[in-house]
């Protein structure tokens, strides 16, 4: 008999385990299930930096959260509905944050003696009445699985090691998710080895029929696709949407793109992915270290390509010399930095928001650069196409900031049509420009910036270099006089840019007293807070910057209309000491340096607490 | 793609002015530096590729002014990267003719991560390292290819550091095409940039430079006593000295030696070979020095083919295109599973 089938407007599920018992997949499967039936959602995938660290231990549980709705959302969720724990440690670790009366789904199997301690406890949680105001399933899906694949030709450890795909049906069921493209992916996945291919997908069909009997689970759950704006959608990660954005920069700038990069965390991925788009006429090239990456790019730049470089924060350090170079050459630079938790190595897989005034102010001298941030794991896409329109048309370095939470975290995505992108390109000197003869830093009148003149040009060699240059022919100069005009040149370029970058705009109660403003990845939590609290009928306003240097036009107006402005960072403040030194603004700070993206109920408690 | 300066079309006639620009040169009075600036200035006609396909990137230091004094494009960098700027620019523009220009601080100190993985990429470039045991620019310290014991501003009771062999660096880095000469030999010099512009793939090229400044007469040795100028030639054996008198042999356990001639006959003599696919002779060979046998090798030690880096991605790029077509933006976007609301 069918059992009932409950309606929901949203569910947020965390499926935590060992870093060997495959979370991040199963995860992944149950949000591709989840995009094709049409739900809003948005995902956290919470892993460590060890690939494995000790099995069973604390410090090796890896996490995946889901957030998914029948409307628009802008978080993957404060506190999950749903926790499945695949073992002690992940129990341990996830269960303060289940939601009061939550589901919890723990694999029997794996609360051993031995778990239990590796994970600190002394008695068996489920035995011992800690978990009462929740609803335990203990499943045994270890021995459930080797059970349904007893027929098949695998090992008792690779039977074992489908258990996740044993939970993701459980999971499908439970949720009425298709489950039509898990078996199609797991068909492709182990296409040369179709034994395990279809022991995974017996395990995967197993969990699911094991909810359809299993008396435990007596109601289905349904939440019905999201109304969200017409068009077609895929889910991406912000670092997938960065690197088509990339990508099309360079279609939109009909320049070839030239990836200099160094593997680090959480980055290394786009130079993975556009390794993978060399019909583009994309170069990728893994250089010695940082400082090579970035000067390949600055090289590649010299030669007339968009030269990019991708690091984090460790990795921006080592490149700042070779981005003061830029700053003097005047040319076309893209330098993303994927934040993350610091300083040092700090850690690597969690984000931060901490490089705001390292891109800012971290090189020596008056060496202005412009700087982008992505909000949202798609706007990723966007911030990739302005930073590089800003770049070739100001030639310029420029920053575009993302991090990890972004990188990783992902959300549906309504693809552009590529119709509508902006035409980003920008003319090569060709000619002389100064009675007969080529000057390197004659400027353009409007962008005050200078010719781009690209080997191969006849009549036009000319030299560049980091010792300051004479205005007009680029020449070295020691003179006084010309190093404080160029000084005050390529500062007064860089601030110039704010009048070809849109305003500021405020979202929520305009006339509100309380302005929340917010930079980069913060944007989801802040926006969903600020919902919250206007729901709950409080007034406040929210503008979000994606430009950080300069800011827009408008903001010290925006800011100067209220009569209180909340600065939320995941730093100890740089966002606020830039409007508190620039407009003399009493900023109030909100920080939270946790490696975890902020809650939007802390964030809320802390707007109402100014209200 | 051709090689580092043989890609002309042959049609250009162009003159050692032609490479002159209008600025002053600002070494000291009697630098060596003249001298290399003149040979290449000399040399570059000979390439017959047009000025505006010729790129020199530098670094820092006195030898990284140089890009200043060529009429091609230049660009002076910043410490030690130029062998990672120039990588970028030659494998983003194959069509380009790029040299490097460094110094002993600049190759080996700040930049010697750039300068031995350009080296083993075999990015197609022509690295010219201009060595003259000291810090120039900042006025006399002293420098990873200093001896032992130089007393120098920073080292004012003598070096205790254990120099680098640049031409053991080059070799141990898997360099395709290793040579040296000495500044104020034009017509050597001339000979070996002839070799380095034709090879494909990384050249390096130790060019000993006097710094009559801060360490005058460092390779007098060699640059006053020519007898003293092992000059190997590929094919012939090894032999030098006022006569020839003396020769190069290897020893059994596969080192370099100094011998009289007439003591051990003609026979016993190595004979130099620049394309070995092994480059464990041309070690040896590197390893005679001032200061093991009063005497160096001057002359192409090294110079076989290895595919180029630069190629090898152009190629990728190819296959790539030939495989899935050229990439469409449109496509791209809609990758992957995508579902959609009307
Ligand atoms: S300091 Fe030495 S190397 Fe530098 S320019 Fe003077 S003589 Fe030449």
């Amino acid at each position: 008999m069918a059992k009932p089938v409950e309606q929901l407007d949203q569910v947020v599920i965390r499926f935590a385990g060992d870093s060997g018992d495959g979370m991040q997949l199963t995860g992944g499967r149950f949000t591709s299930e989840t995009a094709i039936l049409g739900n809003d959602l948005s995902t956290l995938p919470d892993f460590p930096a060890e690939i494995r660290a000790p099995a069973g231990s604390l410090p090796g549980v890896s996490g995946f959260q889901i957030h998914f709705s029948d409307h628009d959302i802008l978080t993957p969720g404060d506190n999950p509905h749903v926790l499945v724990a695949m073992n002690p440690a992940a129990l341990r670790t996830n269960i303060k944050d289940l939601s009061r009366g939550g589901t919890l789904i723990v694999n029997a199997d794996a609360f051993t003696d031995r778990n239990l301690e590796k994970a600190g406890y002394t008695i068996s949680p489920l035995g011992d009445g800690s978990l009462d105001e929740y609803q335990v399933h203990a499943v045994p899906l270890t021995s459930l699985t080797i059970e349904a694949l007893k027929e098949f030709d695998v090992t008792k450890r690779e039977a074992e090691r489908s258990k996740n795909m044993f939970a993701l049906g459980l999971m499908s069921w439970l949720f009425t998710r298709p489950t039509e493209g898990t078996v199609q992916f797991l068909e492709k996945k182990f296409a040369s080895k179709p034994e395990i291919a279809n022991a995974n997908i017996k395990a995967f069909r197993a969990g699911y029929a094991f909810g359809e009997t299993s008396e435990a689970f007596t109601a289905q759950y349904e939440v019905k696709p999201a109304k969200l704006r017409p068009g077609t959608y895929r889910n991406v990660t912000g670092n997938q949407a960065l690197t088509m954005g990339l990508v099309a920069a360079g279609v939109q700038s009909g320049l070839p793109l030239f990836l200099g990069a160094y593997p680090i965390t959480p980055a290394s991925g786009i130079l993975e992915e556009l390794s993978r788009y060399k019909h583009f006429g994309i170069r990728t090239f893994q250089a010695e270290d940082e400082i090579a990456a970035v000067g390949a790019a600055l090289g590649a730049s010299f030669g007339g390509a968009l030269g990019v470089t991708t690091s984090s924060g460790p990795g921006v350090v080592l490149k700042m010399e070779t981005i003061g170079l830029a700053v003097a050459l005047e040319l076309p630079l893209l330098i993303l930095d994927i934040q993350r938790a610091g300083p040092a190595t700090g850690m690597p897989t969690k984000p931060e928001q901490a490089d705001l005034l390292l891109v800012l102010y971290g090189r020596h001298a008056e060496s202005p650069v412009p700087v982008v941030a992505a909000s949202t794991p798609g706007g990723c896409f966007d911030a990739a196409i302005e930073a590089a329109r800003i770049a070739l048309k100001y030639r310029t370095p420029v920053f575009l900031l993302s991090d990890a939470y972004l990188a990783n975290g992902s959300e549906p995505w309504s693809i552009p049509d590529v119709s509508t992108l902006p035409d980003i390109s920008t003319e090569f000197a060709d000619q002389p420009n100064h009675e007969g003869q080529f000057q390197p830093y004659l400027r353009d009148a409007e962008t005050l910036a200078r010719p781009w003149a690209v080997p191969g040009t006849p009549g036009l060699e000319h030299r560049i270099g980091g010792l300051e240059k004479a205005d007009g022919t680029g020449n070295v100069s020691y003179d006084p006089d010309n190093h404080e005009y160029m000084v005050r040149i390529r500062a007064r370029k860089v601030a110039g840019i704010a009048a070809d970058i849109p305003e500021l705009e405020v979202g929520g109660d305009e006339d509100a007293d309380l302005l929340v403003a917010g930079w980069g990845g913060t944007y989801g939590p802040i926006a969903a807070a600020v919902r919250r609290v206007r729901k709950d009928g409080g007034k406040v306003a929210h503008a979000h910057f994606t430009h950080l240097n300069p800011l827009p036009r408008n903001t010290e107006e925006v800011l100067r209309r209220y009569d209180k402005v909340l600065v939320p960072e995941m730093n100890l403040g740089q966002l606020s000491k830039v409007l508190r030194a620039e407009f003399l603004i009493d900023a109030v700070s909100y920080n939270k340096v946790r490696g975890l993206p902020f809650t939007s109920g802390e964030l809320a408690e802390a707007i109402e607490g100014l209200l | 793609m051709s090689t580092n300066g043989q890609n002309g079309d042959g049609l250009i006639q162009l003159s050692a002015k032609d490479f002159k620009t209008d600025q002053e040169v600002r070494w000291c009075p009697g630098c060596g530096d003249y001298a290399i600036l003149a040979a290449v200035q000399s040399f570059m006609p000979e390439l017959a590729i047009p000025r505006e396909r010729i790129v020199f990137i530098s670094g820092i230091g006195c030898a990284a002014r140089f890009p200043y004094y060529m009429q091609t494009y230049g660009m002076h960098s910043i410490h030690g990267r130029a062998p990672a700027i120039a990588t970028g620019l030659s494998t983003s523009r194959p069509d380009l003719s790029v040299w490097v220009v460094t110094g002993d601080g600049d190759a080996l100190s700040i930049g010697g991560n750039h300068l031995i993985h350009a080296l083993r990429r075999n990015v197609n470039i022509t690295i010219l390292l201009f060595n003259n045991q000291v810090y120039g620019l900042t006025k006399g310290q002293y420098s990873p290819t200093s001896p032992v014991g130089q007393r120098t501003g920073s080292t004012p009771m003598g070096s205790i550091d254990h120099p680098f062999n640049p031409l053991s660096v080059a070799l141990g880095a898997e360099a395709t095409f290793v040579a040296r000469s000495i500044d104020t030999d034009r017509k050597h010099l001339t000979e070996v940039l002839r070799a380095a512009a034709g090879h494909k793939g990384a050249a390096f090229v130790e060019v000993y430079q006097n710094c009559n400044v801060y360490n005058d007469g460092a390779f007098d040795f060699v640059r006053e006593d020519k007898e003293n100028r092992i000059r190997l030639e590929h094919g012939k054996p090894i032999r030098f000295g006022a006569e020839d008198e003396k020769g190069v042999r290897l020893r059994v356990d596969g080192s370099a030696e100094v011998v009289d001639v007439a003591e051990v006959g003609e026979d016993a003599l190595l004979v130099h070979d620049a394309h070995a696919d092994e480059p464990s002779i041309a070690f040896a060979l590197s390893r005679l020095t001032r200061d093991t046998v009063g005497a160096a090798p001057i002359g192409v030690f090294r110079d076989v083919a290895r595919p180029v880096y630069d190629e090898l991605l152009q190629e990728q790029i190819e296959a790539a295109t030939e495989k899935s077509g050229p990439g469409e933006l449109e496509a791209l976007l809609h990758s992957g599973d995508t579902w959609t609301i009307s």
